[in-house]
């Protein structure tokens, strides 16, 4: 794996460290970046992140494992999170997990076998008035049926 | 009759526009402030005004921002805490989504009356929508000449910038906030010092909830005797009720501060989903102790609630019905606290596995009386015993579910006997 921003990356790295008073505050945002540009963050990606802000890989990784988000494994191209904390929970999220389960195979923390989409249950994503929600990739899809999130997913396609 | 105001435009088209919300009388407040107003004037206004904190401790917003130092030669900080993630929570996504200007423009408020030329707007990092959202009109901020140097001439400058979070509910603990920011775990400090006189970066900080910094505005620009006359003097304003689970028509609701929360669940709600009995609530986010159908005749306000052995916290009002397992619903809350405890406290870190561990065998109709009690007394050994509110927070659930719903814990115990 080739680990190094593109030029626009780059600019936008540089914007970002500059609104910190120090390297480390940057943190953060520099591994949100790493991630979208290298998909998860392998080994490489965080020891590049490390050496652009001047932190041993042993601090980097601290923090980058302390958080759900960051991927220091690689998920499916479609990335189901699906919610089942307390109001998702009452209002049919384990029906979500059962349909996914069922119809593509994947439970809590697999990917399909064709590297298309993953599953992870994630606590409370905030959007409990609309309730059962699962965010893919980035966006949240609220208030679902099992049958509206395989249209979703059909629409998806590739 | 109550008018509202934090989410009064918030159905008009592009209403997250700094255009739409100057039609509103948008960042008046702010000229105000920096034309009329000295910093010091600014933090007695809000004093009089009785905010307090709408992230969840009710902490007055005005004597907080009073206990930065005057005298300093350090930078001073403002944070705007947007990770919200207490469940049955989200209310702050719906101002950010809707009125984002509010919160900025009482950013820039709070930043000017303790002296803050930074402002972080720390937002939890699955809002990735609602980050952009932030950002934008940031970018319309500055380039209306409400944020950068020298605004309207007045000579303050302010910068503001959205930080992502990444998952983790502990970054709403202000401290634990504070060190995500500095780009490391988010571990909880021990206080004090408090952030007021070191924080962010060592130096003076305050962090204000999203709500809490969206109804500064409208005080600078209504004054503080408007902000009281909304619901009990003791802790005002109009308030963002959550509303999830089992009722008909689950969502925020902007209602003066005190609504009676068998009115909010019956009237705003619309009733229990299918016309079910109701048998619990979770008044204020699923840390706070829970109450039985017999208990919602009651104010939903910091004293009054505090009254009846439960809290406000974040107003997240999670609706349970007759046909509810306690046990499978404590179980739920109880996996959240152990997932999402920091580990750095052994009570905390070791006592949300043994309570998750308990629920779990008690559930299986594995567990005896003597788990029952057990549990409560993990619970108890939890509570005041960590550095941040975590501890309490995973504590205050089982305390309340054991207690009044013990007959649901000890039915499946006699099933496992029998």
């Amino acid at each position: 794996m080739n680990i190094a921003f593109s030029n626009d990356a780059m600019k936008e790295f540089r914007e970002i460290v500059a609104r910190y008073p120090n390297k480390r505050a940057a943190l953060l945002p520099a591994l949100h970046l790493a991630q979208r540009e290298f998909a998860w963050l392998p080994y490489e990606a965080l020891e590049y992140v490390g050496r652009l802000l001047e932190l041993p890989y042993s601090e980097v990784y601290d923090t980058a494992s302390f958080y759900t988000m960051f991927k220091l494994k690689p998920t499916g191209k479609y990335h189901l999170q699906v919610c089942h904390t307390l109001s998702c929970a009452l209002r049919g999220a384990g029906a979500i997990c059962d349909h996914v389960k069922e119809k593509y195979g994947i439970g809590n923390g697999e990917t399909t076998p064709d590297g298309k989409l993953s599953l992870v249950k994630v606590e409370c994503l905030g959007s409990c008035g609309t309730a059962p929600v699962v965010q893919i990739n980035d966006d949240y899809y609220e208030d679902l049926s099992p049958e509206q999130l395989d249209r979703i997913l059909e629409g998806f396609k590739s | 009759m109550f008018e509202k105001v934090l989410t009064g435009h918030i159905n008009i088209p592009d209403s997250q526009k700094l255009a739409n919300y100057e039609k509103t009388g948008g960042y008046r407040a702010w000229r105000k402030a920096l034309k009329e107003m000295t910093s010091d004037q600014v933090i007695e206004v809000v004093k009089q005004s009785n905010l307090r904190g709408r992230g969840g401790a009710g902490f007055p917003a005005g004597m907080k921002w009073g206990f930065v130092p005057k005298t300093t030669d350090k930078p001073h900080y403002l944070l705007n805490n947007a990770d919200e993630s207490e469940p049955g929570t989200f209310k702050d996504r719906l101002i950010i989504n809707g009125n984002p200007h509010s919160t900025i423009e009482g950013s820039m408020i709070a930043s000017y009356a303790i002296r803050a030329n930074t402002c972080y707007i720390y937002i939890r990092g699955e809002f990735v929508k609602e980050a952009k959202v932030l950002e934008s009109a940031i970018r319309e901020a500055y380039d209306k000449g409400y944020l950068g140097k020298n605004i309207l001439g007045s000579g303050f400058n302010l910068d503001m910038y959205v930080h992502r979070g990444a998952g983790a509910y502990i970054c709403g603990e202000e401290t634990g906030l504070i060190e995500s920011l500095e780009g490391k775990r988010g571990w909880p400090r021990i206080k004090p010092p408090f952030p007021a006189i070191e924080g962010v970066f060592r130096c003076p900080t305050i962090v204000n909830n999203v709500e809490t910094l969206a109804c500064v505005p409208y005080i600078i620009e209504r004054g503080a005797e408007w902000f009281k006359s909304i619901g009990p003097a003791s802790g005002p304003g109009p308030k963002l009720y959550c509303l999830s689970g089992h009722v008909k028509k689950p969502g925020v609701y902007e209602l003066p501060m005190g609504v009676n929360l068998k009115e909010l669940i019956y009237e705003y709600g619309g009733g229990i989903l299918n016309d079910k009995k109701l048998k619990a609530v979770i008044p204020g986010g699923s840390s706070v102790p829970v109450l039985t159908a017999e208990e919602i005749d009651v104010a939903m306000d910091f004293d009054s609630l505090a009254k009846i052995g439960t809290m406000l916290g974040s107003a997240g009002v999670i609706v349970m019905d007759e046909d509810t397992d306690m046990v499978n619903a404590l179980l739920n809350i109880a996996h959240f606290y152990r997932h999402e405890s920091c580990g750095q406290c052994t009570p905390c870190r070791e006592g949300t596995h043994w309570a998750e561990k308990l629920l779990k065998k008690i559930k299986s109709g594995q567990g005896t009386m003597a788990d029952i009690d057990l549990l409560a007394e993990v619970a108890d050994h939890i509570n005041f015993r960590t550095i941040c509110p975590l501890g309490d927070a995973a504590a205050m659930p089982i305390q309340s579910f054991v207690k009044k719903f013990r007959h649901e814990f000890e039915a499946k115990v006699r099933k496992s006997a029998a």
